[in-house]
């Protein structure tokens, strides 16, 4: 039988010939990343108290995101820490306040396919998306990371979700991936790999398809991963790594897997997942008419290039609803000077939406973009539970970028497909 | 390895943003945050847990965010012991890290709040002295119960490098 990519990247990283899910093996990690967050201040911190040194620096990537821009005591003293440590340990990669982790890392040429890697954040496994096996792991694991540059590893299982047909106007890898939370549950796939695949995969922009990677963490898995393509090549290589082939890191067509799902992508609506959990998504007819406090397009999911110009072709000569108000948190800097460079920020702006710095910010109750007490919100993000982009009493819908403009022009939640 | 305490008990899909909140973390010194830890589901939890005291919970404890406070802070409140139907798996990593067994127990719905409970995490063996009740739950690999015995990865690795040294 053959192997899946998945399987072929443990099996290298793990010096064997061949694994299978089950096995418990230790992995030579390829690259970890660490952010302000878990980082310096706590994984940091405890390899000093070990007091042996980062295992190899050109492997480890610190970003800070969490706790930028806020002028409070605490984030200044979080982002001081987070400098001295990176200096005095001569931290090679140290990327401060350019976006957010998960979208810094592949832009900056720190993914490459084929590669085991780990980040201390839930959300690593983003850079599935290209083709590398990157799961999250907590702070104090990746102490174990820094010291030794190993961390064991039971083998998943892994099921192929194939997107059939293409998607229609209006409707994106986020409203797939929602779909699959519906569907399956925020533990459907506990401790599996999640493989996208299929014609709809294909027809999307390797931007796009961060999304459905991102929020692999929603769905259980242990990761998701996305064989590379030649768009996959071309965006790596505007992005810092030439010379991919997208041949060398696919499944065999023998490969086994527990499972064989299918999404389909010709019949698939605009899905929004009501609060408090991203597995009540349904199709957005269902939550016609709920009035919104805020629109938010932001964090590691919603707020990419290709994210901006979804909503830009939304709002495109409209104007917000009053009484809500529409923030855009670009989800990296260089992302936000693109779109201001070809106009989509300004049509955006145009709208009467406000543009904030590149962070996590709203996506966990921080800064400008926190919900008021008592607010319902719709976001791009990719959580929506209890307490975390605001009070306890708040109320947080889920959606594409698509949906979350076409909601801030309603000032309510509203099908895009009706503004395209 | 045996632990004796009285059970908490909580429902399906406690994550990590309810165990440790952001208002938590945001604290320059974060450890002093488990106050709040839990304070939307029940305000009392951390002000009345005791050292040695149980958590139990039903499917899917720990999904979320990956911060490691969540298992921090529930040790900081007096948590010694888990007991779920499942686990997110970072969450689980973490609680061993941490020195905080993490059993897989399929019956905690029978467990009530305020039950005398005695777990053996290498039998698996839970009892529930005050239903006279007792109930399996997972053995744990051995790899794991290691980490613990040596109070968690920290430790456990300060181990392996002096030994290396
Ligand atoms: S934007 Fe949100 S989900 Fe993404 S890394 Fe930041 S806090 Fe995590």
């Amino acid at each position: 039988m053959g192997q899946t990519i998945s399987e072929k990247i443990l099996a290298r990283a793990s010096g064997k010939e061949r694994v299978k899910p089950g096995d418990i093996v230790t992995c030579k990690v390829d690259m970890a990343m660490m952010h302000d967050s878990s980082g310096p201040r706590v994984a940091g911190r405890r390899l000093d108290e070990i007091g042996v040194p980062v295992w190899d620096m050109d492997r480890l990537v610190v970003i800070t995101d969490h706790y930028v821009g806020y002028d409070t005591d605490e984030s200044r003293a979080i982002q001081e820490l987070c400098d001295d440590w990176c200096k005095s340990h001569g931290v090679k990669h140290y990327i401060r306040q350019e976006g957010i982790c998960h979208i810094v890392l592949p832009q900056h040429g720190h993914v490459k396919p084929g590669t085991f890697c780990v980040g201390a954040d839930s959300h690593s496994t983003t850079a599935g998306a290209f083709g590398a096996f990157m799961v999250g792991i907590g702070a104090t694991e990746m102490t174990g990371v820094l010291a030794t540059g190993e961390i064991w590893v039971r083998v998943p299982e892994n099921v192929r979700m194939e997107v059939t047909g293409a998607l229609k106007p209006g409707v994106a890898a986020k409203d797939v991936i929602l779909k699959i939370c519906g569907d399956h549950g925020i533990m459907g796939f506990g401790y599996q790999v999640v493989e996208f695949s299929g014609d709809g995969v294909a027809a999307m922009s390797a931007q796009d398809r961060m999304t459905l990677t991102n929020m692999a963490a929603e769905i259980g898995a242990k990761t998701g991963i996305i064989a590379p393509d030649a768009k996959t090549a071309a965006l790596l290589a505007e992005w810092g790594v030439p010379g991919v082939n997208p041949d060398d890191w696919q499944s065999d067509p023998d490969a086994g897997y527990v499972k064989r799902l299918t999404v389909d992508g010709d019949a698939l609506a605009p899905q929004v997942a009501a609060p408090h959990s991203p597995e009540n998504a349904d199709d957005v007819t269902a939550y016609r008419n709920v009035k919104l406090g805020q629109a938010y397009l932001g964090a590691c999911t919603g707020a990419k290039l290709e994210d901006l110009r979804m909503a830009a072709e939304v709002v495109k000569g409209r104007k917000v609803a009053s009484g809500t108000r529409f923030l855009v948190a670009p989800s990296s800097v260089r992302m936000r000077e693109q779109a201001a460079k070809e106009g989509t920020l300004k049509i955006l702006e145009d709208a009467g939406a406000q543009i904030l710095q590149s962070g996590c910010g709203g996506c966990i109750g921080l800064g400008a973009a926190r919900l008021d007490d008592g607010m319902t919100g719709i976001s791009s993000t990719n959580r929506n539970f209890v307490g975390r982009a605001g009070p306890a009493g708040t109320k947080l819908y889920l959606a594409s970028p698509y949906t979350v403009a076409a909601s801030a022009i309603a000032g309510e939640i509203a099908d895009p497909r009706d503004m395209l | 390895m045996i632990q004796k305490g009285k059970a908490w008990k909580f429902g399906a899909n406690i994550d990590t943003d309810l165990i440790a909140p952001i208002q938590a973390l945001k604290r320059e010194k974060p450890e002093e945050g488990y106050v709040h830890c839990l304070q939307d589901v029940d305000p009392d939890f951390a002000k009345n847990c005791r050292t040695g005291d149980i958590f139990v919970a039903e499917e899917n404890l720990g999904i979320g965010s990956s911060r490691e406070w969540a298992p921090h802070y529930l040790r900081l409140c007096g948590i010694r012991l888990l007991l779920a139907k499942s686990y997110a798996r970072i969450f689980y990593r973490n609680c061993f890290n941490l020195a905080l067994p993490a059993l897989v127990c399929a019956e905690t719905h029978r467990i009530s709040a305020g039950d005398e409970l005695e777990v053996d995490p290498l039998k698996g063996e839970v009892r529930n002295l005050t239903k006279g009740e007792s109930y399996t739950c997972d053995t744990v690999p051995e790899h794991l119960m290691r980490i613990v015995a040596d109070g968690g990865l920290l430790e456990h690795l300060k181990k392996k490098f002096k030994k290396a040294s």
